[in-house]
């Protein structure tokens, strides 16, 4: 078996190698995608480069190149360090709520004097390979005992505690649902999300009056009934409905859309980008957006599907869950179907922090293309390479 | 290694469920685009144009107003006032306070912002301060970001170029009030003026014009856009008023101080070319709103500067009712031309005694030497054979005891009195002491100046009912039309006695003895007759005759006598007849009559006669 398996199994692969069997059709489909994103950010700005599209190609760019960098890495270097990058990222957690300072009413960011960083962002991909590393090192026996399951599980909760109390719903619920899809793919026995389910439907009540703020409550109750306040919470959601019913088939027009240019539409540059791309390019633009979606996670889901390694394999479902979840969430929160709960669109969305977690991931998966033929023992922790 | 192919292949069962759960919740999202974008997108496209279509309605210019030759006496001036939109603003308090910062605001304004506030929705935007300097608006317009809520609104503001001048002909505009709300939703623009006195009032639907719409495109915070459709107003009619406005001009000033009223008018057409009254107001004063102070000034002034005199103020006649007196007797005959009466002064009946002005008595007088000084023996002679009935049927005729008809508000009957009248008014019957006393026009009869140069203009034209009117053409709110051609419609009078009458009139200004010799008017400037008559408000006691009347001018203003003139001018073929009354000004001689000398020289210097229409061919 180890023989048949040519060059790519061999420990280390050269740079050229690696250049060789690189994943270039997923690159550029992301350069397609973040094009969109290019394109509805200079008609956002009323058919201008600045101030958004012209900053966020330069981001892309820069991301693009650090997500090579990381693509040609040895994917051992990742398993060895996967407990040392989460414990770091878990430490600025706290550290943003000892001394972070209050941004858009939630306390978010850490400064490093000339930049800032958001740990909870650091902290999907921190997650994805911690979890990917400790099930890599567990046996189909191990993952079947429930007392297994309980490191992983504080693996969860700690940063998940820390990002709700900040507070941060979107990405609490993206870490806890991205780290249910590794738990599921892990193996761990389908009854147990069925408890998990009952119970998480009970404490539901708890959860509401102690662990959710006032704006929070407020944004579900808005969801269930956003016609109750028309200016108010629910004015978002109207509108945001409203700007995509009106666009109908083929949409207004490019850079015609008449409720993100009238600002009817709020936030159209970041979370309601997908509003105002369907405003203007109508069902059809959307579809065009969502069929690339679905291709990157296609490709995503092949990639970790034919890793030989399971670290690669968990690595890659993380990361291709987490990029779902970011689609997902946010296209259903504009439609109207899940409460508004601030995540961006991925590639498109303007905004620095969230783009470059999901380049720094797409790194990662296709780290994972490249050394899906490398075998990794389950003992082995990538300490001998 | 098997082991891991054992993990492998649970790995991929498991990866393609999440596969398949995240493809079908993706279907979910397609799903739900489409059921907004396809099957829904007809009732979000509405509520979209809703959303960014807003209506406008475009106040209509108001009509401007001019005198006879055109000359402007209202018209519409630029005007900047700053608005805000309570529900723009979000904290009002705050927005008023970074306000106040460039335009002081009193504590009544910001009381009355809040009122309104109270009263109106908020998105309506509520006048905060209007008639703004240039630099004011500048200095908003750059503040915008720090005025949330805040708007300049640009609109047009009356304004009466000559104020006080033509205050009670043009009246004013003033907010509409709650009660004057009819629907029109023009009347709930902001700033909205509507005419409350005078031509502003009379004529307000031609004057106001029909509002227009305009569709713009607004942003999420109201600002306009653009404009995507316009459906034009109707402007306000032009109204063209009779009034001379020289000559409007010329008499308030030549009136000065005085309480008074004078009124001319064009014998044959009924065109009122002057209307004035005096002391008068600021009618642009209205349009911005009066201090409390300032309205209380005007009410309590006892010269009434709010009331039109001319029409509203109700005044005994006095002497200038003695033609009407001398038209009944003679159609009765219990006079003629040649009727002497002999006055010594006074007349007795029962027990009274009826004195006349002059205490030595004029001697024997006949009926145009009786107009000429104004002998009241005489008239009272006249009135006692006449009757009080046959004297108020022809007062009627002559346009007293009812209002005329001219297009003006607040216009007073005047009163003639009857038995009847007396009956009904006081519950007693009629005393022939009173018949004497309505002889020389005192009493309970009352007149307004317009009925007094209306009864003028009848007498000069010869017996044509003459109706006064205030504009050149007929004005409805499609616009004006000519006035029809109405025949003269005559009052029945003997020309004989017209003529007499006339005579007498043309004798108190032209006659060495005529009451108003002193204010003839020389033969090029257009000769006048006319009619003195001097009105006691206070009765004047027994012992006080004995004594000697007390003078005028040593009375209390209030108390003293109402002067009075009528007249007509050029002698031969009148053209204008004019009426003065002068509130406590003494003598109908001495006070009235130099008014109207000076009124009807103007008069016939600033509007020439218009040629006959065989002097225009050529």
């Amino acid at each position: 078996m180890l023989q048949s398996n040519g060059f790519l199994s061999q420990p280390k692969l050269s740079i050229g190698q690696k250049l060789i069997h690189f994943h270039w059709l997923f690159v550029i489909l992301l350069i397609l995608t973040a094009s969109f994103g290019f394109i509805m950010l200079y008609s956002a700005a009323g058919g201008n480069l600045d101030p958004w599209a012209s900053r966020q190609m330069v981001r892309f760019g820069i991301g693009i190149v650090g997500m090579i960098i990381v693509a040609m890495t040895d994917i051992r270097l990742w398993l060895r360090y996967a407990y040392a990058f989460y414990l770091i990222v878990l430490v600025l957690l706290v550290a943003v709520e000892v001394a972070g300072f209050v941004g858009m009413g939630a306390q978010r960011w850490i400064s490093f004097g000339i930049f800032n960083v958001q740990p909870s962002e650091l902290m999907k991909a921190a997650l994805v390979l911690a979890l990917a590393r400790y099930f890599h090192g567990g046996s189909i026996e191990d993952v079947g005992r429930p007392m297994y399951l309980l490191v992983p599980a504080m693996m969860v909760g700690a940063p998940a505690i820390l990002i709700l109390r900040q507070p941060d719903l979107g990405t609490t619920l993206m870490l806890g649902l991205a780290s249910l899809s590794m738990f599921f793919a892990a193996g761990v026995r389908m009854w147990k999300f069925v408890v998990l389910g009952v119970l998480g439907l009970i404490s539901a009540p708890v959860a509401w009056f102690t662990l959710l703020r006032d704006y929070q409550k407020q944004r579900i109750l808005t969801f269930l009934n956003p016609e109750s306040d028309t200016l108010g919470s629910g004015y978002h959601i109207i509108q945001s409905k409203i700007a995509l019913g009106s666009g109908g088939m083929f949409g207004k027009g490019f850079m015609m859309g008449t409720q993100s240019h009238l600002n009817f539409l709020p936030e159209k540059q970041t979370d309601f980008i997908f509003t105002m791309l369907a405003e203007e390019l109508g069902l059809v633009g959307g579809l065009v957006l969502i069929t690339l979606y679905t291709l990157l996670l296609v490709y995503g889901l092949a990639i970790s599907m034919s890793s030989r390694n399971h670290f690669g394999r968990l690595v890659g479902m993380g990361v291709t869950v987490t990029f779902f979840l970011y689609i997902f969430i946010n296209i259903a929160m504009v439609m109207g179907l899940i409460p508004v709960v601030g995540v961006p669109l991925p590639l498109v969305s303007y905004g620095g922090t969230a783009m470059l977690t999901i380049l720094f991931g797409f790194g990662l998966l296709l780290n994972v293309h490249i050394h899906r033929d490398l075998t990794i023992g389950r003992r082995d922790s990538g300490d001998e390479m | 290694m098997h082991r891991d192919s054992e993990r492998h292949k649970l790995f991929s069962r498991r990866a393609l469920m999440l596969g398949a759960g995240q493809g079908a919740l993706l279907s979910a999202l397609v799903g739900r685009m489409y059921y907004l974008q396809v099957i829904e997108s007809e009732r979000y496209k509405t509520l979209a144009d809703e959303n960014r279509i807003n209506f406008r309605l475009l106040p209509p210019p108001r009509g401007p107003i001019t005198d006879r030759k055109g000359r402007s006496m209202a018209d519409n001036q630029q005007n900047y006032r700053v608005v805000i939109i309570p529900e723009q603003a979000g904290d009002v308090e705050r927005t008023l306070n970074m306000l106040s910062l460039i335009i002081p605001l009193s504590a009544g304004e910001r009381r009355h912002i809040r009122r309104e506030m109270k009263r109106k929705r908020a998105f309506v935007p509520i006048t905060v301060r209007e008639n703004l300097e240039w630099s004011e608006v500048a200095r908003i317009e750059v503040n915008t970001s720090d005025l949330p809520g805040v708007l300049i609104d640009e609109g047009q503001s009356r304004h009466y170029t000559y104020g006080p001048e033509t205050a009670h002909v043009l009246g004013y505009v003033a907010s509409v009030s709650e009660k004057e709300l009819t629907g029109d939703p023009l009347l709930e623009l902001p700033g909205f003026r509507i005419g409350k006195a005078g031509v502003e009032r009379v004529y307000d639907l031609a004057l106001r014009g029909k509002g227009g719409s305009s569709q713009v495109e607004v942003n999420a915070l109201g600002r306009m856009i653009r404009e995507l459709a316009r459906q034009e107003g109707q402007p306000g009619v032009e109204v063209k008023l009779t009034i001379d406005l020289n000559l409007q001009r010329y008499v308030m000033e030549r009136l000065g101080d005085h309480s008074a009223a004078v009124v001319v008018m064009d014998v044959h057409s009924g065109e009122v070319v002057c209307l004035a009254s005096t002391p008068s107001f600021d009618p642009n004063a209205f349009n911005t709103g009066l201090s409390q102070a300032e309205w209380e000034s005007l009410v309590s002034n006892p010269k009434a500067p709010l009331t039109d005199k001319a029409i509203a103020g109700q005044y005994a006649p006095g002497s200038t009712f003695k033609m009407s007196v001398a038209l009944a007797a003679m159609q009765k005959g219990a006079i003629t031309a040649d009727t002497h009466v002999f006055c010594n002064g006074k007349i007795s009946l029962g027990n009274s005694e009826f004195h006349c002005w002059k205490r030595n008595g004029h001697g024997s007088v006949d009926l145009q030497t009786a107009l000429e000084q104004s002998c009241d023996v005489f008239f009272y002679e006249a009135a006692k054979r006449t009757g009080i009935e046959r004297i108020s049927a022809m007062a009627r005729r002559l346009g007293f005891g009812a209002p005329l008809g001219l297009d003006l508000p607040g216009e007073k009957p005047g009163l003639v009195p009857s038995n009847d009248w007396k009956k009904a008014a006081i519950g007693s019957s009629w005393q022939l002491g009173e018949t004497l006393i309505t002889g020389i026009g005192q009493g309970y009869i009352l007149a307004t100046p317009l009925q007094l140069a209306v009864m003028t203009a009848r007498i000069a034209n010869g017996g044509n009912m003459v109706k006064p009117r205030l504009t050149v053409d007929h004005v409805t709110e499609q616009g004006v039309t000519p006035f029809e051609n109405v025949p003269d419609q005559t009052l029945g009078l003997s020309p004989e006695h017209l003529a007499q009458v006339r005579s007498g009139m043309e004798r108190v200004v032209n006659s060495p003895y005529g009451t108003a010799r002193r204010s003839k008017i020389s033969k090029k400037d257009g000769p006048m007759a006319g009619k003195t008559g001097t009105v006691q408000v206070r009765r004047i006691s027994k012992s006080e005759r004995e004594t000697g009347v007390v003078k005028n001018k040593d009375l209390p203003w209030k108390e003293r006598d109402h002067a009075i003139f009528v007249g007509y001018a050029p002698l031969g073929n009148p053209r204008f007849s004019v009426s003065v009354v002068v509130e406590h000004g003494g003598g109908g001689s001495s006070t009235a009559a130099p008014i109207a000398k000076d009124v009807l020289k103007q008069a016939q210097r600033m509007i020439p006669a218009k040629p006959s229409p065989k002097n225009t061919e050529t």
